[in-house]
């Protein structure tokens, strides 16, 4: 089973995607061979009340629940966001979101590590975002920075039991995020692959080997990149059928479990 | 055959001790690709001693040198791109006429001016002259001066290009950070500037925007510094449903003709 860790639908508010819908993830996780994928809504990240991204997220989800998995975003400087985060548990999501540089909060804040204690008493990882564009081509409103190093480390040192999935980090955060924590700090976060480099630097190829295999799994960043980038670096990886299998969906379940 | 129009390497002054080991990663994994020609350039000395958008006569030398080593180490392979620095024009003229004369195939203009500046006239005179494009830097979009380096963005670059209509240019990098939606704006109706779609930017919509703006003829595929998204840029090209005759254009033809003639025989 691979899996695209993510993934979003819906329109975003700096670029025109042409089709943003569920119908179209599917066809473009077909056309680069992924089965199953954990999407976002990507109005929410910016939504000053997320809940309603979120109803629409599950409804336009209804149909494809058998390959796409929703997952809900959650504000935790809301009154009532435990409630949402609840109701994420009981909608089946294996995850939630949370961007506190589009939402306006500190990331290593009192609301982000209440969410992240909350997630992990309920057994929910919570997904991070370092970046959604590249720093240099955002719209001029796009004020939002990328999550810095110190505020993961934080985060992850936040909960014996939290699970963080870090999406969109390069080279060197993952290197000052992993080598500052403890080995079991580190072991309870992982790191999708979607923004690190390939070759000639090699940067992937350098963190399987000094962090380790089973930190990474599959990530796309559809509908905003092409899928087609996750998957040529692996393929250019020259990877054992074990590993491949593992940053493809293995070391997710593993992570989960 | 598959040609990238935008590759670098690096030399044993490149400040990096790894500096073969990418060499042979960009070779390695050229391979896997199917890359048939490396149209590259070395940078100066990368930093090292000048900075890599100023770098100074010595390092243009240098890193012509290196380039030209790297060729006569993989004939049929790599190919060299002569880097110059416009603010020394009797020097970098000087560069382009003899590197040309001895088998480099084009000009690289980084960011130690912009590319509207007059002072670049003699420069591109001396690339028509000797017969080569120039694969001119770009920021997508300059909306503020960047650190460390002059960028120009595609209306300058137009710019240029109209007052030189003989001479083909190449905007560097279309996928290499900022607006490319601007860059695509400004190049619609300049027919003698290229468009690289190197860099690791991997935005959906903006191959299919390129062909609409600028059309298949004027796009070339390159990968710069990031092979793995120059890959998957291939490879969404190939599954787009375009006719085999544009596909092959991207990957090869339309750098065959803006290249000198039988460069890559």
């Amino acid at each position: 089973m691979i899996v695209d860790v993510s993934a979003f639908i819906g329109p975003y508010p700096y670029r025109h995607l042409a089709d943003p819908s569920p119908e179209r993830l599917i066809q473009d996780l077909d056309r680069v061979g992924i089965d199953r994928a954990w999407v976002g809504h990507l109005p929410s990240v910016i939504y000053r009340d997320p809940r309603p991204g979120t109803a629409e997220l599950l409804r336009l989800l209804d149909r494809h629940r058998d390959r796409l998995d929703p997952i809900p975003t959650i504000h935790p400087s809301l009154p009532g966001w435990e409630e949402d985060l609840r109701q994420a548990g009981l909608v089946g999501a294996p995850a939630v979101r949370a961007y506190p540089s589009h939402q306006g909060l500190d990331p290593a804040g009192a609301e982000m590590r209440a969410l992240i204690a909350a997630a992990a008493d309920a057994r929910l990882p919570v997904v991070v975002t370092v970046k959604l564009e590249d720093l240099r081509q955002r719209h001029p409103l796009d004020l939002a920075p990328d999550l810095p190093g110190a505020a993961l480390r934080r985060l992850a040192r936040e909960h014996p039991e939290s699970r963080m999935l870090v999406t969109h980090a390069d080279r060197s955060l993952v290197e000052e995020v992993h080598f500052g924590l403890t080995p079991a700090e580190a072991a309870r976060v992982l790191w999708d692959i979607s923004w690190i480099w390939g070759p000639p630097e090699g940067h992937l190829g350098l963190l399987l080997e000094t962090v380790g295999v089973a930190r990474f799994t599959l990530g796309t960043g559809l509908p905003l990149r092409l899928p087609e980038g996750a998957m040529a670096k692996l393929d250019l990886l020259g990877l054992a059928a074990a590993d491949r299998a593992a940053l493809t969906g293995g070391n997710l379940q593993r992570w989960r479990e | 055959m598959l040609i990238d129009v935008h590759a670098h390497f690096y030399t044993e002054k490149s400040g990096r001790g790894d500096w073969r080991e990418v060499n042979a990663r960009r070779l390695e994994a050229g391979a896997r690709i199917g890359i048939t020609a490396h149209v590259a350039s070395v940078l100066g000395t990368w930093g090292a001693r000048s900075p890599v958008y100023f770098p100074s006569p010595d390092d243009v030398i240098h890193a012509n040198d290196g380039m030209a080593a790297c060729c006569a180490e993989h004939p049929g392979l790599v190919f060299g791109y002569c880097l110059v620095n416009p603010n020394y024009t009797e020097h970098a003229i000087r560069e382009i006429e003899t590197r040309c004369a001895a088998g480099f195939v084009g000009v690289k203009l980084a960011a130690s001016r912009r590319a509207d500046d007059g002072l670049l006239d003699p420069i591109v005179d001396a690339a028509r002259r000797v017969g080569v494009p120039i694969l001119q830097h770009v920021f997508q979009h300059r909306r503020r001066d960047w650190p460390s380096q002059e960028a120009s963005d595609a209306t300058e670059l137009a710019a240029l290009a109209g007052r030189h209509p003989g001479t083909k240019f190449i905007l560097a990098h279309l996928g290499g950070g900022g607006d490319w939606q601007h860059s695509l704006r400004a190049l619609g109706d300049v027919p003698n500037v290229w468009v690289d779609l190197s860099g690791s930017g991997i935005d959906t919509g903006m191959l299919e925007a390129s062909i609409e703006s600028v059309g298949v003829a004027r796009l070339l595929w390159g990968a710069d510094v990031t092979l793995d998204t120059g890959f998957a840029k291939l490879r969404f090209l190939e599954r787009l449903g375009l006719p085999d005759a544009e596909v092959s254009a991207i990957r090869h033809g339309n750098a065959e003709a803006v290249f000198p003639r039988g460069a890559f025989r």
